[in-house]
């Protein structure tokens, strides 16, 4: 008889996964609250560093899907139960799946802006989100971001719900610094006349070629970086905003005037993520994203025999480096299968 | 600025206020700076809306600002506060209103303070009972004088015989909105509209037919920040800040300041009048300031008492303009009379801010 695993989230961690089990042979469920396939993904133009199309990586993703792969989109899961160590879920069509092994991968959500009142997203005209500027360069790659006027300078704040203890979020979200480095580049790239300012505490260029977009971006697209958390942000008239900066290299506080301010939201976990982890007996850490059973050398595994986790469920993590994790869990859930078959 | 967006932050932070029956407890400043606010406060809880509003005359300071001086310890600022929780207490009150912003935000600060550590909440008692032989209850209900008004903005304005409307033009009047910092700014979530939206004055402001200005430095300290004024040596701090205020805000042609601090009043007024003497510098139309009133004395114009009543005649900033523009009679030949009668004498006319009534 056919093993078979069901997967919450069909996102690109949930998409990889599916693909990787289908090919060992395994039956495969992908339940997904929204209507397609895709995630996050669906919202952005291009990834980092080497600027590959978003969609590039969704056409690929959807070409491996199997058509054995069965897809409930558009439904959520009511309720999970464990019975003789395989797993019973209701949805809230009333559908009722089993399978041998569950996979969370429910990704993240993006950082509500909001909450950062002081930067006045949501009510300043000009105050946009990294992943609307995303938007933003997906249906319009030309000049004229902003209508109606002339834009000179556009400021770029880094670290927005990240590291920061007054939103009750202490970790890195990680990809916001190479984000904001891609996008001043993008923003450079189409209107070249426009100054562009990033904000930031620290730059962590963590992966390969990171650090060589940084440079690129201050050597060849002249975009400055300046050392400094953004106290905040008020609107002039004019919908320009005034922003209030301590540039700690020069010890020196700063107030600048820019056109368009965008903020570079960090992940928190997804919204369902610690209910169904309640439901499926998974652990979360501190920061509410999901804990493996050994962060070195178990990640993909959870204390609960045949659960497994990948993505980011379990914390910021990168397009390429998602689609890796999403391969080893579907090793560690073949390899689990083969120890339960004997 | 999206209103929507302002609106929504509105409703996040909503907070109960009592109904009826409160212990209110003044500020240490305010009856100097500007006599008539507290009293005004208590007739219109009383005269206005027949509320049951005691106070007792044993109430001390909080020590607000010697705690934020740093000469009044922490210790003694709480046991200080569990002696006025417990002269409500022994009054048969639950609902604790305070006059003064510090305070405000010091009485949160200390319950806080309890809630989280209750093993401190217990030593204060012992202070307290060994000290006074007294004992209390927390109130049941926080608020400060603001948001009593807040509360009942809607009453006011129906009782009311004036309105912020220009009673010539028949526009509202635009106002400027300055919470104190002890507010909302150490707990959001115990203001009215929080900390960087707060709505407390904007309700009124808007209830009372005005309308608000947003300027681009109404985050910005009154220009009193304790040290800045506190220490002599920092007072060019405290006046630059109160200018920075003032010329982001002129642009915007307000017709009045709202305050709910007892410093930011003071400063915001005083200090037109110091930049005037100082650079010749006014802040509004043909040597006029900017008038600047306290939450307590707008709402008596509003209601139609008679601005003497309220100690309008003590603002350095004539309060004149104002009430020539919401249509509020009243008699220049009154303004520095006592309560009895007597003259009190005029003040030496500035040099540039224009002085009613007119001298020169």
């Amino acid at each position: 008889m056919k093993q078979s695993v069901i997967i919450i989230g069909g996102g690109i961690a949930g998409m990889e996964a599916a693909a990787s089990l289908a090919r060992m042979g395994i039956e495969v469920t992908i339940v997904e609250k929204e209507n397609a396939l895709g995630g996050h993904l669906l919202q952005w133009d291009r990834l980092f560093p080497d600027r590959k199309r978003s969609d590039e990586v969704l056409e690929y993703l959807k070409k491996e899907m199997d058509s054995s792969i069965s897809v409930e989109t558009g439904c959520s899961v009511k309720e999970i139960s464990r019975e003789n160590g395989n797993f019973r879920i209701i949805l809230d069509n009333e559908k009722i799946l089993n399978g041998n092994a569950l996979l969370l991968a429910t990704g993240y959500d993006l950082f509500n802006a909001r909450k950062k009142e002081e930067y006045g997203y949501g009510i300043y005209e000009n105050v946009i989100t990294s992943a609307e500027l995303e938007g933003f360069l997906r249906k319009n790659p030309q000049p004229g971001l902003m209508k109606g006027f002339q834009v000179k300078r556009i400021g770029i704040i880094h670290c927005v719900g990240s590291r920061d203890e007054k939103v009750g979020n202490l970790y890195c979200s990680k990809l916001c610094c190479i984000t904001a480095v891609k996008q001043a580049i993008e923003i450079r790239e189409i209107l070249p006349d426009v100054e562009v300012f990033c904000f930031y505490m620290d730059l962590r260029m963590f992966d390969r070629h990171f650090e060589e977009m940084y440079y690129e971006a201050q050597k060849k697209w002249g975009v400055h970086f300046i050392r400094g958390r953004l106290s905040e942000a008020d609107e002039n008239p004019d919908h320009t905003l005034i922003l209030k900066v301590e540039d700690t290299l020069t010890g020196l506080p700063l107030k600048m005037t820019v056109d368009a301010l965008i903020l570079m939201v960090g992940m928190t976990p997804s919204a369902g993520t610690k209910k169904l982890a309640d439901m499926a007996g998974a652990l979360s850490g501190e920061d509410g994203f999901l804990m493996p059973s050994d962060e070195h050398l178990q990640p993909n595994e959870t204390t609960v025999p045949g659960l497994f986790l990948t993505g980011a469920v379990k914390g910021p993590v990168s397009v390429g480096n998602t689609l890796a994790d999403a391969r080893a869990a579907a090793l560690k859930i073949y390899e689990y299968f083969s120890r339960m078959a004997g | 600025m999206k209103i929507e967006g302002k609106k929504r932050i509105w409703q996040d932070y909503q907070k109960e206020i009592a109904d009826d029956s409160y212990f209110y407890v003044r500020s240490c400043v305010r009856q100097n700076f500007f006599p008539a606010s507290e009293k005004i406060f208590l007739k219109i809880l009383k005269e206005e809306l027949f509320k049951d509003i005691y106070e007792n005359a044993s109430h001390t300071t909080c020590s607000g600002i010697g705690y934020h001086s740093d000469v009044v310890p922490f210790e003694t600022t709480m046991t200080i506060i569990a002696r006025q929780f417990a002269l409500m207490t022994e009054a048969g009150y639950e609902n604790f209103v305070s006059s003064c912003i510090t305070s405000f935000g010091l009485y949160s600060e200390v319950l806080e303070t309890w809630n989280h550590f209750p093993e401190v909440e217990d030593r204060i008692r012992e202070h307290l009972l060994k000290a006074t032989g007294r004992q209390f209850n927390k109130p049941k209900n926080l608020a400060h004088a603001s948001d009593v008004i807040y509360k009942f903005r809607k009453e006011i304005g129906e009782r009311g015989k004036f309105r912020l409307i220009n009673c010539k033009s028949g526009k509202p009047l635009k106002g400027v909105e300055h919470i104190g910092c002890h507010y909302s700014k150490m707990f959001p979530s115990k203001g009215i509209g929080g900390a960087e939206y707060p709505y407390v004055l904007v309700g009124m402001i808007e209830e009372w037919g005005g309308e608000v200005i947003d300027y681009p430095e109404r985050r910005h300290c009154c220009g009193f920040g304790f040290r800045q004024y506190l220490v002599k040596a920092n007072r060019g701090y405290s006046i630059a800040c109160s200018k920075k205020k003032f010329e982001s805000m002129e642009p915007y042609h307000p017709d009045f300041i709202l305050t709910n601090c007892p410093g930011c009043p003071m400063f915001l007024d005083r200090w037109q009048y110091a930049i005037s003497e100082m650079e010749g510098k006014t802040y509004g139309p043909d040597g006029q300031g900017i008038p600047v009133l306290t939450y307590e004395e707008l709402a008596g114009l509003i209601l139609g008492y008679n601005p003497w009543d309220l100690g309008l005649q003590v603002h350095q900033v004539p309060v004149e303009p104002l009430l020539d523009k919401m249509g509020i009679p009243y008699n220049p030949e009154t303004k520095f009379l006592g309560k009895n009668g007597e003259d009190l004498g005029r003040p030496e006319a500035p040099s540039f801010l224009h002085f009613y009534p007119e001298t020169k």
